[in-house]
């Protein structure tokens, strides 16, 4: 990629050149330093150009995750009754975090603040510009690295929406999501991805916790609040003696496929260029998920003499969870390894110990993005290094060893580290928003409204009239 | 006039629907159930949550005939749905008090 575009470039800058040249041929020629200083500047615009043509696709892939994406991979997971509700939960989200951060979020969660929340630089997108924010991203408009970081803002709420689906109150939901989002989501980026964040290591934070696209950030913060959401709401009604099929396996499968194409966005475009980071991190998204779906399978087919659909697509959403954070520091092959891990550890969190602790994470968002982003938080640490990612350097210019599989295995800890935090942050904020929330609106719906369904009682509508 | 009730195997409707028109059946009325008798139903499970559907998708013929009509009905009938294995269904068989046609108001065998 870097090459075309290089090629493009030198093309480019001669035959833009070669007529002015000429011109000037008879009056003052240009030094020999105007020249490169022009050559490097068609350069730089060039590499901006290409940078930024994949941020801004991989933006949109991004968003793509969560509408159509995880709407569908949850719609087709609940029974008929809900499955508008459970897609609003993801859709709204789309509009209402987008406010959000264009008002507040970004600053607090990207300008310069404390080592645990950003401060008011950025507030209503203030110099948030065309303009390069070289601190993040020196090739891309500042408002194209705006534009990807609020794609993960709306993802990350979204997912937690598995925990309570078929039962929650969509006015709870609303207050809940804004209260989450500010409350741990913005504080726990600003800690690992923001200038000066505890956690971020290339940008002067104090514990060297990698994570590339969001292991900590994204899924074991809304996979631990989902835990505390499935726990706090309590069971559906008729949980374990009615039966709650999925009433459209399709969807979900639709979805899943729409969420692995979405990944790419998601971790390679972490890389903030078109760089060969972003290749390595391409590869071992697709590596994780296919890895992902063989280990869910295995682990069903043995159980139960039958590999399932949902179970495949539920595998490869496992991978993909568990290779984010690692997804540009690893190598292909340790690719593979985490999400083999990653399907068979979900696989038995989702069937076997939530049926042992009993609480109904509805759509298992705790049981794949809590226990996957965790094991793969954990696992970014042993193989992390710095054969592809020699980002970080030492001040005599060599690159750091970064995990156990160079030689570090003190990286180990300081992922744990970064997961405790995570797992904290998450689990307490999200409890004491729920019980804020239950005050003032009521968290649940009534056994009357759940019993209807909250398609009709939250929305007014019905998903599918085949007579009207 | 006797009602022929016969709940069938839903892959056998085009077996039966056929053997009856040629047995000069003109009129049925067919309805999607479910429904079970010794026959066992399936297991299916989701992500570890097992459901035993016993409650099988079956078809219902329903049929009004002239009482000298009723056996060669039944016969055609069960002949054509029959796998001889578990699940292939029963006929029930009922006395009907009247029938009217709703066009013209015919009754009886005639409005048949």
């Amino acid at each position: 990629m870097r090459l075309l575009v290089l090629a493009l470039a030198v093309c480019l800058i001669t035959f833009l050149m070669s007529a002015p040249a000429m011109a000037q041929a008879a009056g003052a020629p240009d030094s020999g330093a105007e020249k490169i200083a022009k050559l490097e500047s068609a350069l730089a615009s060039a590499q901006s150009a290409g940078d930024n043509a994949w941020m801004l696709v991989s933006a949109a892939l991004v968003l793509m995750m969560t509408g159509p994406g995880l709407a569908l991979f949850y719609g087709g997971l609940v029974r008929t009754k809900n499955v508008l509700a459970t897609m609003m939960q993801s859709f709204f989200l789309m509009a209402l975090i987008t406010v959000l951060w264009a008002i507040a979020g970004y600053s607090l969660a990207f300008s310069e603040g404390t080592p645990f929340l950003g401060g008011a630089k950025y507030l209503f997108l203030r110099g948030v510009g065309v303009e390069p924010n070289a601190d993040y991203a020196a090739t891309i408009p500042h408002q194209t690295f705006m534009m990807f970081q609020l794609m993960f803002a709306i993802i990350t709420p979204a997912l937690i929406t598995g925990a309570f689906a078929e039962r929650i109150k969509f006015s709870a939901l609303v207050l809940f999501m804004c209260l989450w989002v500010l409350i741990v989501y913005i504080p726990l980026a600003h800690m690992v991805w923001g200038k000066g964040g505890f956690l971020n290591a290339y940008l002067g934070g104090r514990v060297a916790c990698f994570d590339f696209a969001g292991g900590t950030v994204v899924h074991v913060s809304s996979g631990v609040s989902a835990l505390v959401c499935a726990l706090y709401l309590g069971k559906r009604h008729g949980y374990a003696h009615e039966p709650m099929k999925p009433h459209s396996v399709v969807l979900s499968v639709i979805g899943a496929c729409l969420l692995w194409v979405g990944w790419f966005g998601f971790n390679a475009g972490s890389a903030l260029a078109a760089s060969g980071l972003a290749t390595s991190a391409f590869v071992n998204t697709h590596f994780a998920a296919a890895a992902g779906a063989l280990g869910w399978s295995a682990g069903e087919w043995f159980r139960n003499g039958k590999p399932s659909v949902l179970g495949a697509v539920s595998g490869a959403v496992a991978g993909l969870v568990a290779i984010t954070p690692g997804s540009g520091f690893v190598k292909p092959m340790p690719a593979l390894l985490i999400g083999l891990l990653a399907g068979l550890v979900c696989f038995y969190m989702v069937v076997v110990i939530k049926g042992k602790m009993g609480y109904d994470d509805s759509l298992d968002a705790f049981g794949v993005h809590g226990a996957g982003g965790t094991l793969g938080a954990l696992l970014t640490g042993v193989f992390a290094t710095n054969a592809i990612n020699n980002a970080l350097k030492r001040p005599d210019g060599h690159a750091v060893a970064l995990g156990l599989a160079d030689g570090h295995p003190g990286q180990i800890l300081n992922q744990f580290w970064g997961v405790l935090i995570a797992w904290v942050l998450a689990g307490v904020g999200t409890w004491i928003i729920l019980k804020v929330v239950d005050l003032i609106l009521g968290v649940r719906v009534s056994r009357e409204e759940e019993i209807e369904g909250l398609d009709l009682t939250q929305h007014g509508e019905e998903a599918y009239n085949y007579e009207g | 006039m006797k009602k022929i009730e016969a709940i069938i195997q839903p892959f056998k409707l085009e077996d039966v629907k056929e053997a009856l028109k040629h047995a000069g059946v003109d009129g049925m009325t067919i309805t999607e159930v479910r429904g079970h008798g010794r026959q066992k139903g399936h297991k299916e499970v989701y992500r570890g949550q097992e459901y035993n559907v016993d409650l099988l998708p079956k078809i219902k013929v329903e049929i009004v005939v002239p009482d000298g009509r009723l056996e060669e009905t039944v016969k055609t009938l069960a002949d054509a749905a029959r796998t001889g294995k578990l699940g292939d269904g029963k006929i029930f068989v009922t006395a009907v008090e009247e029938a009217i046609r709703i066009r013209n108001s015919d009754r009886g065998e005639g409005a048949l």
